[in-house]
């Protein structure tokens, strides 16, 4: 089972996906070179229909690419799926309403067969690591959209993969509580060493939470910068006015325009 | 003088009172009048101080119950009265159970309006004033019929129907047992268990999908007066056959409201028990299942009414005699229409009780829909 580089979590080479819609093919990816080490914060950034989430929607097993080769810890997508190697926390909650919190984060450990004390054991050090110890007989629609998301969070973390895929987890929030959430995904990431893949197309978002930033451009979708973060691990929130965050994020920025310029 | 504070309703009231008052007697010729001066004094007594107390500076609560003892104490002796005089009402009559309706309409806005801080109170208020909007309806139609003299067999009053169904508890209660706890339950039951299976098998394989749903579709448009025979012949005269046309007219709406739930849950969702490598019986019975539970509830709900009348109409086509469909047809034929109104009674009743029923399960299983939850 283990790969060739024991460090590389994620491997793609000429990764490339067309969609064949009614309109004629649609390039989604395009020659995607990428290689993600275990511990890596990475966060995608790109206008929509840039292939950002049709990429990690290929890690994750939800679509097959249609060229190049992808591997996750040395397996297929779909032998790292079955293998319940990643958890992937999407754009909403999607919650189960039927289900209290914790019976929502106990969901993938039920699907997996994990006994029930051991469950009770996993589900409250995964609350506690979101902070929402206290709200486990609630039900879903009665704790606010960013209690949901960390519920969500929750639940991806419960089953304890190694790789975290997060699709724009924070999108749907206001400013004030994605500031607040961010915070709280670093301090997370530093006390677990997960590996994680971030969608965004917030620059600040992204440059905050990252330690390398994937820039993607639409039609097709593909890679056009990289950016290794100069930031240290430990990030303040008010690192976000510091010279160097700037600096990246200009870069970032830059990036993203250049992209753009390849339509006119 | 702003002691007086009228309701446009109490002010009609007395109105009518007045005219009611100068175009006496309330029924019949002068010597043969069934009121007695004593009755009629009475009468007018109820309603006009009833109209008059409520308007004056009382309490709500207080205001309501005079609105309702003098509505209902007229409404009351107006019908006694009545009874045994059938035909014989003239316009004073009709005007004064006009003013008593119209205090229990007073009387029930009123009721609307209070906002009890005890919660038995509030309970008793929710189930009082649907009560007392029913008891209006057979009040009226009470009036209507004897105070007008309304021929028997076109309309009976609901107190002789009344009768016939306390004294007939035995032979209703035998039909009851033959068309709704052998026909009707089994029917259902096969019905939507079947639906329901179809369902699922038509989403597990997709060529039956393509194969069973138009069959299913076709199903339910079979024009039951034209089963309902063929399957008594099939399945002999006794509750088998009225079981068969119920499993055929409860199986359609819960294969197709089945299917449509089976698609209700999100992309979101179903891409998340693909991300934990779920089975499909393990993801139908974690997400699509419990996502489906609106659906199959509305199934549920619309079948319970479908069976029994599937159940009554298939009797029409040979029974033994007893059932319900059975009664009403033979005695339609002897003119005994009290009787075949008692039997509606019976089957709203029943039909009511078996709606209920699946709506309180349906309440404590989808709690979390936003429909029950209320937002």
């Amino acid at each position: 089972m283990q790969p060739a580089h024991s460090n590389t979590v994620i491997e793609a080479s000429k990764l490339g996906l067309t969609f064949q819609t009614s309109d004629g093919p649609v390039r989604a990816l395009s020659d995607v070179d990428l290689s993600i080490g275990k511990g890596e914060f990475v966060s995608f950034i790109g206008p929509s229909g840039c292939g950002k989430t049709t990429f990690l929607r290929v890690i994750a097993d939800l679509e097959r690419p249609t060229s190049g080769s992808i591997s996750i810890n040395g397996m297929s997508p779909q032998q790292a799926r079955e293998a319940r190697a990643y958890g992937y926390v999407f754009q909403a909650a999607a919650l189960f309403p039927w289900r209290t919190i914790e019976n929502n984060v106990a969901l993938p450990l039920e699907i997996m067969g994990i006994s029930r004390d051991e469950r009770k054991a996993r589900i409250k050090r995964t609350l506690d690591l979101v902070n929402l110890s206290g709200f486990e007989k609630k039900y879903p629609w009665q704790l606010s959209g960013g209690m949901q998301q960390r519920a969500s969070i929750a639940r991806a973390l419960a089953f304890d993969a190694d790789l975290l895929l997060m699709d724009e987890p924070f999108g749907a929030l206001d400013e004030i509580v994605r500031d607040h959430l961010n915070e709280q995904l670093l301090k997370l990431w530093g006390q677990t060493n997960k590996t994680i893949c971030f969608v965004t197309h917030s620059i600040p978002e992204a440059v905050y939470l990252s330690t390398r930033i994937v820039v993607m451009s639409p039609r097709p979708g593909r890679v056009t910068d990289v950016i290794e973060s100069t930031l240290p691990r430990e990030r303040p929130l008010d690192i976000r006015e510091s010279p160097e965050f700037l600096a990246i994020a200009a870069r970032v920025r830059d990036g993203l325009r250049a992209g753009h310029s390849y339509d006119d | 003088m702003s002691a007086l504070k009228i309701s446009w309703q109490a002010a009609l009231a007395l109105v009518f009172c007045v005219i009611a008052a100068f175009t006496l007697p309330l029924a019949g010729a002068e010597g043969s009048n069934p009121f007695s001066l004593g009755t009629t004094f009475t009468i007018f007594a109820l309603v006009g101080l009833a109209a008059l107390i409520s308007a004056m500076r009382v309490t709500d609560a207080l205001a309501a119950v005079i609105l309702f003892v003098g509505a209902h104490g007229a409404a009351w002796l107006l019908l006694a009265g009545i009874a045994g005089n059938e035909g014989a009402a003239r316009a004073p009559f009709f005007l004064l159970i006009a003013a008593a309706w119209l205090l229990a309409w007073r009387c029930v806005t009123v009721l609307s309006a209070l906002r009890p801080k005890d919660r038995a109170v509030s309970t008793f208020l929710r189930l009082l004033i649907p009560t007392v909007f029913g008891a209006w309806i057979l009040i009226l139609w009470e009036a209507i019929t004897r105070g007008a003299g309304i021929p028997f067999v076109l309309l009976p009053p609901p107190s002789s129907i009344g009768v016939r169904l306390v004294n007939s508890v035995p032979v209703l209660w035998a039909d009851v047992n033959q068309t709704i706890f052998h026909s009707v339950i089994v029917g259902y039951i096969i019905g939507c268990g079947a639906g329901f299976a179809t369902a699922i098998l038509a989403d597990r394989v997709p060529f039956l999908r393509r194969g069973l749903l138009p069959i299913g579709n076709m199903v339910s448009a079979l024009p039951i007066i034209g089963v309902a025979p063929i399957l008594v012949m099939w399945f002999g005269f006794d509750w088998h056959s009225k079981a068969a046309v119920v499993v055929i007219m409860t199986f359609f709406p819960m294969l197709v409201n089945t299917v449509a739930g089976l698609a209700a849950s999100g992309h979101m969702e179903r891409d998340l028990m693909r991300t934990y490598a779920s089975g499909y019986w393990t993801t139908l019975l974690k997400l699509r299942l419990p996502a489906a539970a609106p659906f199959i509830f509305n199934a549920l709900k619309i079948n319970s009414t479908l069976a029994l009348i599937g159940a009554i109409v298939a009797e029409f086509f040979g029974t033994p005699v007893v059932g319900m469909g059975f009664r009403i047809s033979t005695e339609v034929g002897r003119m005994n229409i009290d009787m075949v109104w008692a039997e509606i009674a019976v089957a709203a009743l029943a039909g009511s009780v078996f709606y209920g029923a699946i709506a309180l399960v349906e309440r404590a299983v989808t709690f979390w829909h936003p429909s029950v939850r209320g937002g």
